[in-house]
Parts: structure tokens; sequence; C-alpha cells
């Protein structure tokens, strides 16, 4: 698709520098390069190209790494190289591992530096430059929903990557974006009864949050599950994004009566919070009787990592654990493990899983067109991706699927042995009515 | 009570980690009229130090086992700490201890880095401009940074405190408080003397040496003191050194408070030269106690009952404290008549 | 408070002017505006043929060449400010992010297209500069930066998380189903199930429509800039960066000149703020962080502080790395050093691979510190020494120039 495909005399428009020329011919040649096309960067070759927009700079910088390992594995997967991975164990048996619908995939990457204008500007990129047909990735909710708002406008799919914030799929879902992470609200069903179990009911809980749009959707779904269980809330106290130190909002819990520690926050700021939280003696305490107890609803593994021995003992939840024993785990840490010599972090199991889901969803709706893919995903029911028996929901676009609620363990046997699976909180008691969260799907885009 | 006495112990304690990065920046502005936009990465290179000590003395053999594989499928690793095996009871000491001991080892190599920046880049640009000086440091910084990303990766990695000193003392208790309402970790208090002790140690090297008698001298009037035959320029090597070390050192101890990564440079830069300001640029007092102070405001502006009143305030009390003493005070807290003034 | 500015002397102007105005040194007035009608037109064919010219660069896609126009006119503004004035803010990223978030409530409120939201993202940027700008402005040299900052820093973290109502925090403000869009609605434009998009009375603001509208504002606002740069006000903000006392002891108050670019700067930035929300209707606090501003400082000095070109030309280069260099990993280096053995291929992929993909900023920090140390002029200098070179003709420019452009030392 060459620029000077148009009859037009570049020299001619050089030349005279005309203004009115350039507007002319330019939007011409692309209403007509358009209308060959039934959507968006239809594949014409013999291949077709995947984005993959994960954070190479920044504080994600290594959950972003993660992420393409395992994006490239899965091209590897589906292109039929290597072991073939969950392709073993997936329920679907349309990938054959020759690519989908007869193309070789290929793929460009992208780095969202975490920022919604370089997440959106990189996406755009392999959009419009690169003639990507999917793009999937991310390592947060803000980006997330940037990037898929931006798919949704451009008129390609939109696989989320680690996004854990209700608004994802809640208010500000898209008909062009799919996530298969959980989030704050499923996080808070799963954990309620784990919590309740090992902590009893009367409880007072003291929330540190992390002052932006993730950190209040969790700070919310984990009140309303424990108040519900009878516990109070002594407080919720916002703290700045990246404080670092956060020792003057720890201080304050140790005399307030809170019994329970949460702590709405991810990333650096998690292993920050928690590290200088643990210092000030809290995991040591005893309130009314009763042992003080630090709560993570989102577990990162490789945060945890960050966060050392500190991490011991604390409950949370996370979306994948390499340490499952179904099968389709047990494929891809191998194919995973053998390939980097290091067990995949549930944001690579993600992305690894929902650039599969994309692939057999096109194979099986015969066509990349966005909105046949997206019917494709529409309820669909899968299983063998390590999270057992799995459902897109048309209403949302959100997998409903088990959650894991975690502890970290006390006698870890290596450095990626942090966490250990309490239960494995059914789907039944995780999935809640698709308007609960608001927001409107809209119609799905096919971008031409 | 209780609640005031732990937010000003939070508060000095954070302010210290402003105060001696702003004493460096503050040495290197007074001295070299270097506006050192590189100084965050000095104090990211110090906690780094600690890093790699931590990874030295923890090195491990990393043996295979072929009888037991990993869930992946290639043979399980049995890694074996070398130090331990080597020294004992001894290496167990050192890896325990390992942030205390990197200092022996941050302090030389810190010099070396300042004396290599100044020697190598900074002399340059003494008699550029302002804007040169921040920009060219500025993408030092940057370099810098990349470069212990790529070594390091971008997570935080948390370094402990000795196990002896990672408790939490019983101020409360000892002050007649009751029991268990105002505990503070030991190794906060420690680091809130090591900074008054490293504080001294400048200010007295300062004011009782010849040596730093030329230095302050050169501060107040560089040409003259050049005039009077006296190598200014060896001098300024060794307190761009100096500067180094006191940052570096500030990074080393504060790795166990704060698990170091490649962005902490850039998290404390600007903040620190906001110190500065407010202390007065070239005023060494001045960096010293507006560090303080200012670790002290915005513990009490994170307080609930303050936040409650002026939501989001904590996150502007030093902005807007700055804004407000640039406006009625410019030359800052303790800043001489005329320095910088305008 | 005028008294007190008569003693004024920003440090940043404590040394002579590393750069020297090309233009200024042109023989005569009518000669300059000759000249000027070249620059212009030579200025106004490569920018819109810009789809043509940058593809060989692979840069020629609509995204990236908005972006260009806008953090160029983003850049010119802050040269009017910098280059001119030498009063180095460190906050105008401030009004790029105030004009995103005018512009994009201007869309849900009011109506989809484009004009309103430019007026009312530089209206918003002109009056907050004013604002700021008064304030800021009692202060000069290094003090003025750090009141920029901090200014632009309690924007942004109150922006990210306090005012989340207004700016919708981490998320960014962007366009929903149910927005009102009055001025729409009473004009009868159906409501559809998709978000509708961004136009220009019908024109759709995205892809190279986008991009035109966007270029032609660059032009009109870099021969703003031009008439700036030759009106008398011009040469009064140079007299300021040249000497400000002198300047007040000739009895003039110095501070509106400085306001007055310090908002035609903002507004500049507001334009490009809104801009980028024409062309993506999306705003987030990022834009606002002192990183950003960071940027733009860089862009100016990269490309030229007090040049007219070079602050364009910094803008481009800085987003062609973050947007290019960035995307290139192992498998696109293969294939660029495909042509060489395969031995030396190989060793060409592992030298260049650290300063690719992501370790872009790498590259950024060593070019910035290359120009800085070497080319303190920018990029501009680099291409007037080279263009000296082959033409000899210049001597009188490189000589005026020989002895304040080395590096010290």
């Amino acid at each position: 698709m060459s620029l000077f495909d148009d009859n037009v005399n570049r020299r001619l428009i050089l030349k005279t520098g005309l203004a009115g020329a350039a507007i002319a011919t330019a939007p011409f040649h692309f209403v007509r390069g358009a209308g060959a096309a039934d959507y968006r960067n239809m594949p014409k070759g013999k291949s077709v190209i995947f984005g993959f927009n994960v954070p190479q700079t920044g504080a994600y910088a290594d959950e972003g790494a993660d992420e393409l390992r395992a994006y490239k594995l899965a091209v590897q997967h589906i292109n039929g190289e290597g072991d073939g991975g969950m392709l073993n164990t997936f329920t679907s048996k349309e990938l054959k591992g020759n690519g989908v619908n007869g193309k070789k995939v290929e793929f460009v990457t992208g780095d969202t530096q975490t920022k919604s204008d370089a997440a959106r500007a990189s996406a755009k990129r392999m959009i419009e430059k690169d003639g990507a047909i999917m793009i999937t990735g991310g390592s947060s909710s803000g980006v997330a929903i940037a990037v898929q708002g931006l798919c949704q406008e451009a008129g390609v799919i939109f696989m989320a990557g680690l996004t854990h914030s209700n608004d994802t799929t809640g208010k500000d879902k898209k008909a062009n974006g799919f996530r298969h992470f959980f989030n704050t609200e499923m996080s808070g069903a799963a954990l309620a009864p784990v919590l309740k179990n090992a902590f009893g009911t009367d409880r007072t809980a003291y929330h540190l949050t992390a002052d932006y749009t993730w950190g209040w959707s969790q700070e919310g779904s984990i009140k309303k599950y424990t108040e519900a269980l009878g516990w109070k809330t002594a407080a919720a106290v916002r703290t700045p994004l990246g404080a670092g130190d956060f020792s003057q909002y720890i201080t304050p819990v140790l005399n307030s009566g809170a019994d329970v520690l949460v702590l709405n926050h991810y990333g650096k700021d998690m292993v920050n919070s928690l590290t200088q939280a643990v210092q000030f003696g809290l995991r040591d305490k005893q309130v009314n009787g009763k042992d003080f107890a630090i709560v993570v609803p989102l577990y990162s593994r490789l945060m945890a990592q960050g966060a050392g021995k500190n991490v011991q003992g604390i409950f949370g939840s996370t979306n994948w654990h390499w340490s499952l024993q179904d099968e389709g785990s047990k494929a891809f840490v191998k194919s995973f493990g053998q390939a980097y010599g290091f067990p995949p972090s549930q944001a690579a199991h993600t992305c690894y899983v929902q650039a599969l889901l994309y692939a057999d969803a096109c194979q099986r709706a015969g066509s990349f067109a966005p909105c046949d893919v997206a019917k494709a995903l529409e309820g669909f029911k899968f299983d063998g991706m390590g999270n057992g028996a799995t459902e897109y929901r048309a209403e949302d676009h959100q997998c409903f699927k088990d959650v894991l609620v975690v502890k970290g363990k006390e006698n870890p046997d290596s450095k990626f042995d942090v966490l250990e699976v309490v239960e494995v909180t059914p789907r039944s008691q995780v999935e809640y009515k698709p308007d609960l969260l608001g927001g409107q799907l809209g119609s799905c885009n096919n971008g031409a | 009570m209780d609640a005031i006495l732990l937010q000003i112990l939070n508060g000095l304690d954070k302010g210290a980690a402003y105060a001696l990065i702003a004493l460096g920046l503050t040495l290197i502005f007074g001295t070299l009229g270097v506006v050192n936009f590189a100084h965050g990465a000095l104090f990211m290179l110090g906690a780094f130090c600690a890093v790699t000590v931590g990874k030295f003395l923890s090195y491990e053999v990393v043996t295979l086992d072929p009888s037991k594989l990993t869930p992946w499928g290639t043979p399980a690793e049995t890694r074996t700490p070398i130090v331990q095996q080597w020294f004992g009871d001894f290496g167990a000491f050192l890896v325990d201890y390992s942030v205390p001991f990197s200092i022996l080892f941050a302090i030389p190599i810190m010099l070396l880095i300042g004396v290599i920046m100044e020697r190598g880049l900074i002399r340059y640009f003494y008699k550029r401009p302002h804007a040169d000086q921040i920009l060219v440091t500025f993408g030092l910084a940057i370099v810098v940074q990349e470069i212990i990303k790529a070594q390091f990766g971008a997570n935080p990695i948390p370094q402990a405190a000795p196990v002896l000193l990672a408790g939490s003392a019983d101020i409360g208790a000892i002050i007649g408080f009751d029991p268990g309402t105002v505990v503070y970790p030991y190794w906060r208090i420690i680091y809130l003397l090591f900074s008054g002790l490293i504080i001294g140690i400048v200010f007295s090297f300062l004011q009782f040496t010849t040596y730093g008698m030329v230095v302050r001298a050169g501060m107040a009037d560089r040409e003259t003191v050049g005039l009077l035959g006296i190598n200014i320029q060896k001098r300024f090597t060794v307190v761009f050194g100096l500067a180094a070390v006191v940052a570096g050192l500030a990074g080393v101890m504060y790795t166990p408070i704060l698990p170091p990564d490649y962005h902490m440079g850039m998290d404390f830069l600007v903040l620190s030269f906001v110190v500065v300001v407010v202390g007065g640029m070239g005023s060494l007092p001045g960096a010293v106690a507006a560090g303080f102070l200012l670790g002290v405001l915005q513990s009490f502006a994170s307080m609930n009952e303050v936040k409650n009143i002026l939501p989001g305030i904590d996150q502007i009390i030093i902005y807007l404290v700055a804004v407000v003493i640039l406006l009625v005070r410019p030359r800052g807290l303790m800043g001489r008549k005329g320095v910088m003034e305008s | 408070m005028s008294q007190n500015l008569e003693k004024i002397k920003s440090p940043l102007d404590m040394e002579p002017l590393t750069i020297e105005i090309h233009e200024v040194e042109a023989a005569s007035r009518s000669n300059t505006a000759r000249n000027d009608l070249i620059l212009m037109a030579v200025f106004s064919a490569v920018v819109l043929a810009s789809p043509w010219v940058l593809a060989p660069f692979g840069a020629a896609y609509p995204d990236l060449l908005q972006r260009f126009c806008i953090f160029g006119i983003f850049a010119i503004g802050f040269n009017i400010m910098f280059g001119l004035t030498g009063y180095l803010s460190f906050g105008h990223a401030a009004f790029l992010g105030i004009g995103s978030y005018a512009a994009v409530w201007s869309f849900k409120l009011l109506t989809m297209n484009a004009i309103p939201a430019l007026f009312f993202g530089v209206v918003c940027a002109g009056l907050f500069s004013a604002l700021i700008g008064y304030v800021c402005l009692r202060r000069a040299g290094i003090y003025f930066s750090i009141l920029t900052l901090a200014f632009a820093q309690m924007s942004y973290n109150l922006a990210y998380s306090v005012l989340t109502p207004i700016t919708n925090g981490e998320t960014g403000l962007q366009l929903t189903l149910g927005d009102a869009r009055m001025v729409d609605a009473a004009f009868g434009v159906e409501r559809t199930s998709s978000l509708p998009i961004t136009n220009l009375f019908g024109i759709k603001m995205s892809g190279y429509e986008g991009f035109y509208l966007c270029a032609i504002i660059l032009i009109i606002s870099f021969y703003i800039s031009i008439r700036i740069f030759r009106s008398p006000f011009g040469m009064m903000l140079r007299g300021i960066k040249t000497n400000q006392n002198r300047m007040s002891y000739t009895g003039i108050n110095t501070r509106p000149y400085l306001l007055a670019a310090f908002v035609v700067s903002g507004m500049y930035a507001g334009l490009a703020g809104s801009l980028m929300a024409v062309t993506d209707p999306l705003a987030g606090a990022e834009r606002m962080q002192w990183t950003a501003s960071g940027e733009v400082v860089l862009m100016t000095i990269l490309g030229g502080a007090g040049t007219l070109l070079g602050p364009v030309l910094g803008a481009g280069v800085i987003k062609y790395f973050e947007n290019i260099f960035s995307s290139f990993n192992k498998g696109i280096l293969h294939s660029a050093f495909e042509f060489l053995p395969d031995g030396v291929a190989d060793f060409m992929v592992t030298i260049t691979h650290p300063f690719v993909g992501e370790g872009w900023h790498l590259t950024l920090g060593v070019l910035f510190m290359f120009i800085v140390i070497f080319l303190p002029g920018g990029l501009m200098e680099g291409a007037q020494r080279i263009g000296n070179l082959f033409t000899g003709g210049g001597k009188s420019n490189a000589d005026s120039r020989s002895g304040q452009t080395q590096p010290a030392e």
C-alpha cells in the first residue's frame, strides 16, 4: 500500500506546495484504500499481525517483559513450533498448529510506559503503521481502559492483559474489548469467606488505598464484602501513588484500634507499604486480644518476590499461580520454564491465554473481522487453560472462572515459590449480575 | 499526643533522607555553582552498592540435581551459599549485616564515581548556563538509571536489616506513655542517628579543618581564593566526591526502609530540589533544617484529621510550602541575603 | 514589587547567549523578510508533504504525524518563553493538560466539533497560565523554574487523585455514550450505539484528516512565532534575556512583557493539548507530570532554543525515538542487518539491542548528553556547522559564534 499508487504527480505537489492539493489527494487515497477492505487491517498476505503492547520501561517493566515472553510462546504454539503448550489441553481443538485461518502469526511490539498516552500512541502505531489486527497486553487498569477505548474507535479487538479494576469490564466496557483477568469484585467475593475462616467475624479493618481508580475500586469491593461478614472499617486512607515511604500512613494504624490492615496497593507501592508495615511490627502486634493481620487483596508473584520474607502468611488473591496442578497449568509452566528457565507469572499466564483465545476465536469464526471474532468470543465456554471451566460472558466481555486465594508461603523451596494456594473459590461464588458495575458495551466496530 | 509524637518521628526520618541529599546538592551548588540533576542518581547508586554487596555475600553455588525435576522438567537446582560455607558463623554474620557492611564498600566507590563525574563531565560545565547544567546532568541521570535497570531489572530489590535490628523499639514505654502506643523500628532510629552523624562530620570537616575552610572560602568568593594561589579546582573535585559519598551513604542506609529500584533517584530528586530552595540555595544549615522541616510537615499533612479538612493536602504540601517560601522569603529559610536572590 | 524586580538578574542569564539566532543576523530588514518568506514556504511545503517525506523513515502514519505537529506546536510555544526570555519553565505540561481536559469536556458537554474544543482549550490554558505566570514571574532564574515545577506537580497530583470527578484520574477523561453533548443534541445529531467521533463540520478528525488540521495549525503557529520573533515585543523579550537590569534601568517594566510571553506560550501549550484531544479524545493526568514538562525542555534544547525551526525539529526527533525506536525488537534488528554476513549481523544486533526497544530511554539520555556537551545550540547549530562546511560562505556567522559555542575548556 504505497502512498504513491494513486496517480498523483508527487513532484507537482512538492513544487507548488499547495495545501489544497495535498489535502484533496490524501483523503481520496485513503477512502479508496479503505473501500477495498471489509474491516480495518484485513490481512491480505500469508500472515496476520498481532500487536503486543506491554510496559517495557517504567515501574512495570519486569511484568511487561514476562508478558512479552508469554506472547512469543503463544505465537510459537499457534504457528506449530515448540511443544504446543496449552493448545494440547485447551478444550477447543480448532487451532491445528498451522497459524490462524491458514495465515502465519507475526507480531509487533510496543512500549506502554504504563502511561495512557504512550500506550495509545504505541497501539496506534501498531494499528496504523504495522497493520496489527488485534492489540493485547498492559499492566495497569488505566492503560487497559485507555487502549480499550482506542481499539473500539479504531475497530480492532483488544484483549486486555493484566487489569484488575472493575471498570475495564464495568463502567468503561467496550464491545471490542475482552478481559480474561479477574477484577476487584471477584477478589472481594473470593477473599471474604477465607478471611472469615482465618480471622472470624469480629474484626476492624483499616484500609490504605492507592489514590487512583483501581485503588478505590478495590477498597470498595473489599469493604463491601468484609462489612457483609460483620467486620467494621476503622478508616480508609488514601495514599499518593508512588509515595515511597508510607510510614506516616502506617503509624496511625498502630493506635486506631483496628486489627486488620488492608493494603490496596499494587506494584512498587505494595512492596514498599508491606515492607514498612512489617517493619513497624504490625504483623507481631496484638490488638483486642487478637493477632493483628495484614491482607493484600491483589497479589503478584513478581512483586511478592520483591517483598521477600514480609509476605509470609499474608492473604491475598491472584488470577493464576504456576504451582497449580491441573493439566493446562502444568503444560504451560513446562513450555514456559523450558524456554526461559523460570516459571511464568500471572501476567504472563493471562496474556498467553488471551492470545490463544483470540486466535481460537478467529479460527472458529473463520474470519479476522472484529465483529465476527467478538461474536465467537461472546459466551464462549472453555476449559484446560489453568483456571478450570471458564466462560467469556457475553454481556460484559468478562471471563468468569474460579479465583485463587493465596497466602505468602512460610517455607519457600525456591525464590519463585513465594505463594501457596489456600483455596480455589468456585466460579459460582464470585459471579455477579452484569448490570452491577454499570457501563454500556455499545456496538462492535469493524473499523471500515 | 502519641500520634503526634509518632508523626514527628516519621517526619524526622523522612527528613533525614531529604536532608542528606539536599546537603550534597547544596555543597555542589555552593562551591561549584552547578545544579546537579544527577544527584538523585547518586543516591540510587549508593542504594545499589548495598544491593551489589548483598548479592556478592549471598552468592550461591548452583548444582543441578538430575534426580529431582522442576515442574517445567529441568533438573532441580540446589543452591549453597558460598560465604556461609567458607566462613561459617562469621559468614552468616556478614550476610546478616550486609547493609551496614556495604558502607565500607560504598565510600570508596561513591568517591570514585563522584570524582570521575566531576573530572569527566561536570567541570566542563562550570561556566555554562544553569540550563545546560540541568540538562546534561539530567541526561546523565537517565543513562545511569537505564544501565542500572538493564542490570538489576525494574522491580524493587529488598535489603533486610540485620535480624537484631529488624524489630521495633517501644519508645512510648520508655518516656511514660502506655506501652505499645509509640513503637518505632530500630532501623529507622538508626537511620536518624546515622544521618545526624554524617551531617555532623560534614559540618566539622568544613568548619574545623583548613581544607574545609578553603572550601568555605571558595563558596563565598571563588575568584579571590583562586587568586591566592590555591588550587581550588582540586578542592572542588574533592567536594564533589564528598557530596557523592553523602548521597551514596544516604542511599545505602535507606535500603532496608525502602526497597531500592532503578527509579528511586528521580523520585527523590524533585523533592530534594524543593528542599534546597526552601532552605536557601547555598546554605548548608538551611538545607538540613528544611529537609527535616518538610519531612515533618509532610507527615502531619498525611494525618487523617488533616486530610479530612483538606483533601489531597498530603500530595501537595511540600510544593505549597516551596511556593509560599519563594514568594515571601525568596532567599529561603537560612539563605544569605543576596545569594541567588531575585 | 517592581523595585524588587529591578534587582533581578536571572542566573540563567549570567552567561552570554550561547545560541545566536541566525535570522537576526541577516543584514537588513528586507533581507530578513525575504528569508522569512522562504522559510515559511519551505516549512509549509515540508509539513504538508510529510506523509511522503517521512515515509522512508517509517514515520508516515497518521498518529505519529499528528504527534509531530502537536508537539511541534507545544515546543514552538515553549520556545517563545524559554528561547526568547531565557526563563526556563518546568511546568508547561500543566497547560497542555488543561487544554486537553477543556477540550474533552467541550466534547462531552457541547459538541463533537473541534472548533469549540480548540477554543476552550486555548482559553482555559491562557487563563491558567496568566494566573500561574503572575505568581511565578515574581521570581527569576532557578527560582522561577522551581515555582513553575511546584505548580505543575500540584496540578498533576491533584488531577490524579482528588480532582478525579473532573479529570477521571488515572483512567483519563474519556467520552461516554451517555454524554450530554448539548449543542449536538440541539442540532438534532443522532445518537448512535457507538461513540461519536470528533469532527470539523463533518470531516472526521482522526487519521490523515486530523493530521492536516494539525499541520495547518502548526504552520499558522509557526507563522505567528516568526511574527513574534521579529516584532518589537520579541526584541523586548530578547532584551530581557540579554540583560534584564539594563532593561529595567531604561525605565521599562519588564514584567508585563514576561507575563505576556508566558501566557502566549501557555496558550500554545493549551492549543497543543486540545489538538491532542481533538485527534484522540482522551485526557490523562500524566500529561501534566514534571517529566512531561521536562520533555518539552528537551525538545527545545535538542533542536536549538531560540531558533525558529529548532523546537519543531527537536519535537520530531524525540517523538520519533519514543514511537519508532521503542518498537525495534530483536526480530526487526535481525532483518535490518540481514545484508551483513551472519557473524557480523549477530554482532551488530548484540551491540545495538541495548539501545532500542526497551532501551530507547538510554539512547535518548546519551543523545541528550551528546547534544548539550558538543552542540549547545542543538541540532540547528549542527545543521549550520555542516552547512558552513560546504558553503564556506557563512564565515562571519561561524566566527561570531565560535568563541561561544565551544564547551568550556
